[in-house]
């Protein structure tokens, strides 16, 4: 269960004479949990203790005299493993700080616990917007993206960038549903048309009768309401159908560069999705994948692996000027109040209901012929400033959030 | 009357290695939270339950039933539902969950006892399969979700099962009465006669007893005390959510009795306690748990097929 992935540092305590801070048991531990062999371990996974890794390292925590651990574990994407794992981790291990989680039923479980025992949570793997939402927690920060953002990035700008007439492909579940319904809010608001609907069943392997209607309903957009395997299998099936290539558009709800790479870029092309983050941006990105690359078998980091770093490092910060990782909420409190800045996410904020704010990116995946070489993969459509990318405070029913 | 004093001696020689063999599974579910996680060790015990009341069918039955997800999952559905919407205290959760495990049970064994065999087997993974897309389509279920954050309340509004000891009691005494309740099931005239049924059916229908009514019975009861286990871990765990419900639970209470040992009483919590521990220790190798377990399953049906704790009762010539 526990996996002591390394040591970030080693204490000198001897020569930072001058302040002592009070860490919990005398060491900083930051347990990375995910999902580190199924559907998600590409885009989370060991990259994400790698992420971690690298942040504390950035961040000089050995100079500065405090000692961090990272632990990393896998949740096998399933709740009741997750919080066996964090409850372990907190009781036995005296973990402070949870980081990470895809999978958003294993986050909402975990943000429970965190509440329960006040230690902190940074989540960047899992998607559900009501973790910031009604499910909002003192002790919780929700930095790199979430469904909200996802549907509002991708109805909104495809909408304003002539993508009027949409047909949804959706997961017949709470998750599909609730992507399905907020994205077509969006395009509808905007002025674009919802076509035609059609729901598939979950888990499903078999999208062509579902992806002919689709394609006959003659809609500019086919947005894809469905997350994980049901997202690659559906881009595969729609390739084979030639739906691209007839003029209509892919457009992936909720899909990450690993799953671009595990497809092909003869089989994505033209999809088009919102992210967070990529590593072709700037410089500064691309100093980053260049150094995380190579230690993460060629994987180019994801907007979730950046999250886990740039989280990370807030949290080093805010520990460092708080003196102490004791209490939970005192952490968080310290977290909203310091503004957020790092190479990869820029200037920010975390906002009362836990919410990190910044930009999101349209991106459209490009021909074969436009890329470069591997992981070439995005041109960017367009930027959704900080300020619009994310769910209105007051919209969220967050009841931290005083009115 | 020299064969009759045999059997008796034999009977005593059974119920004494039973006896022992209760004392000590109770002097280590008592020591055990002392070197254990004590969530950990809930688990094990809701894991224990669920896999003897599985065991009450197939060991004594014979009847190999593939969807006890159905009754597992259901009841912590419901369990979990009852304590955090409805309020209810965790002693009248754990009820509510084993009547609907009980409910359920009744249900699918109607439909399901009329049939032997493979077929037996099928239909009940066919209705635990409905079950389960419905758990995932129902809104108050929480979908992938699952219903979070379930508390666990004050035992009969007195004891706060928020301690860990009080909550680790509680569970370890419900274990423990439900094990005792099937050793005794297991020992009565009834469950002479649903050994008897195990052995050749056609002859007790011979003898004149109404076989169905014994395995509609036995159904019943054995998903019944797999809702107790069910709702007794959603409470533990705070959580109730679709693995609970999903296929591969089923299969996992067949593999943690099976490598325990069919037919044996204490088999299955030996069972529970090597598979749940394994997954838990093993977690690190993540899918690699599942190629483990197989690899254990196929040893375990080549080299000792009555199971740990079936070859142990065999070497040591007892019944355990």
């Amino acid at each position: 269960m526990k996996r002591v992935i390394g040591f970030a540092a080693v204490a000198l305590a001897l020569s930072c004479g001058s302040v002592q801070a009070q860490w919990s048991d005398g060491v900083i531990k930051i347990g990375v949990m995910n999902d580190m062999s199924g559907t998600y371990a590409d885009l989370s996974g060991p990259g994400s203790v790698l992420a971690a890794r690298m942040a504390v390292e950035d961040f000089g925590a050995e100079k500065k005299g405090m000692k961090v651990e990272i632990l990393g574990a896998d949740h096998q994407n399933k709740p009741d493993v997750g919080s066996n794992v964090v409850r372990t981790w907190i009781d036995v291990d005296k973990v402070d700080v949870i980081v990470d989680v895809p999978t958003s039923s294993v986050a909402l479980a975990v943000n429970e616990i965190v509440r329960e025992k006040n230690k902190v949570f940074l989540i960047s793997g899992a998607a559900a917007s009501n973790l910031t939402g009604d499910k909002c927690s003192p002790n919780t920060v929700h930095w790199t993206y979430d469904t909200w953002s996802l549907a509002n990035g991708t109805g909104n700008a495809i909408v304003k960038t002539g993508g009027k007439n949409w047909f949804f492909l959706t997961a017949d579940y709470a998750f599909g549903h609730a992507l399905e319904r907020d994205t077509a809010a969006v395009v509808e608001k905007n002025g674009g048309k919802v076509v035609g609907k059609v729901r598939h069943p979950f888990p499903g392997t078999d999208f062509s009768s579902f992806l002919l209607q689709a394609q006959a309903s003659k809609a500019q957009i086919i947005g894809l309401a469905n997350a994980g395997s049901d997202t690659i299998n559906s881009i595969k099936q729609a390739s084979e159908f030639g739906i691209v290539k007839g003029g209509q558009n892919l457009a992936a709800l909720l899909a990450f560069i690993t799953d671009v790479h595990a497809l092909g870029l003869p089989t994505a092309q033209g999809l088009i999705m919102t992210e967070a983050w990529y590593w072709d941006l700037n410089d500064n990105n691309r100093e980053f994948a260049k150094k995380f690359a190579p230690q993460n078998k060629g994987v180019h980091p994801t907007m979730v692996h950046a999250g886990v770093y740039s989280a990370v490092m807030h949290y080093l910060k805010a520990l460092e000027a708080l003196k102490s990782d004791a209490d939970g909420k005192a952490v968080v409190e310290k977290m909203k109040s310091i503004p957020t800045e790092d190479k990869l996410f820029g200037k920010g904020e975390i906002r009362a209901d836990g919410r990190h704010i910044h930009p999101m990116y349209l991106f459209e995946v490009k021909k074969p012929a436009e890329s470069k070489g591997a992981w070439d993969y995005y041109k960017l459509r367009a930027t959704i400033p900080a300020n619009e990318a994310f769910r209105p405070l007051k919209d969220g029913g967050c009841p931290l959030v005083k009115s | 009357m020299k064969q009759e004093k045999f059997a008796i001696a034999g009977l005593q020689t059974r119920s004494r290695s039973e006896a022992i063999g209760f004392v000590l599974m109770v002097a280590f579910v008592a020591a055990a939270p002392l070197f254990i996680y004590p969530v950990l060790m809930m688990k094990i015990l809701c894991f224990a339950l669920f896999a003897c009341a599985f065991n009450l069918l197939i060991g004594y039955v014979g009847l190999l039933s593939f969807g006890h997800a159905l009754f597992f999952g259901w009841a912590s559905y419901v369990s979990a539902y009852a304590a955090k919407v409805w309020g209810f205290t965790p002693e009248l959760a754990i009820i509510a969950g084993t009547l609907a495990g009980a409910g359920l049970g009744l249900v699918a064994g109607l439909v399901a006892i009329r049939r032997q065999g493979i077929y037996f087997a099928m239909i009940t993974l066919a209705l635990a399969q409905m079950m389960y897309f419905f758990a995932v389509q129902a809104p108050f279920t929480g979908g992938e979700d699952g219903i979070q954050a379930v508390p666990r309340g004050k035992l009969f509004g007195l004891i706060d099962l928020a301690d860990q000891t009080a909550m680790y009691v509680t569970v370890a005494a419900i274990f423990l009465g439900g094990f005792l309740l099937i050793s005794r099931i297991i020992h009565s005239p009834f469950g002479e006669v649903l050994k008897a049924i195990r052995e050749n059916e056609a002859r007790a229908v011979s003898l004149g007893y109404k076989t169905e009514r014994y395995k509609l019975l036995a159904f019943v009861l054995s998903a019944a005390l797999a809702g107790t286990a069910g709702a007794t871990k959603a409470l533990i765990l705070q959580l109730a959510s679709l693995t609970d419900v999903h296929w591969s639970m089923s299969g996992e209470v067949v593999l943690m009795t099976l490598v325990g040992g069919l037919g044996t009483v204490f088999g299955p919590v030996v069972g529970a306690y090597v598979i749940i521990g394994m997954q838990n220790y093993l977690a690190q190798f993540g899918q690699w748990v599942t190629v483990i377990q197989g690899v254990i399953f196929v040893v375990c049906v080549l080299l000792f097929r009555r199971g740990i704790v079936g070859e142990l009762a065999a070497l040591l010539r007892i019944r355990l």
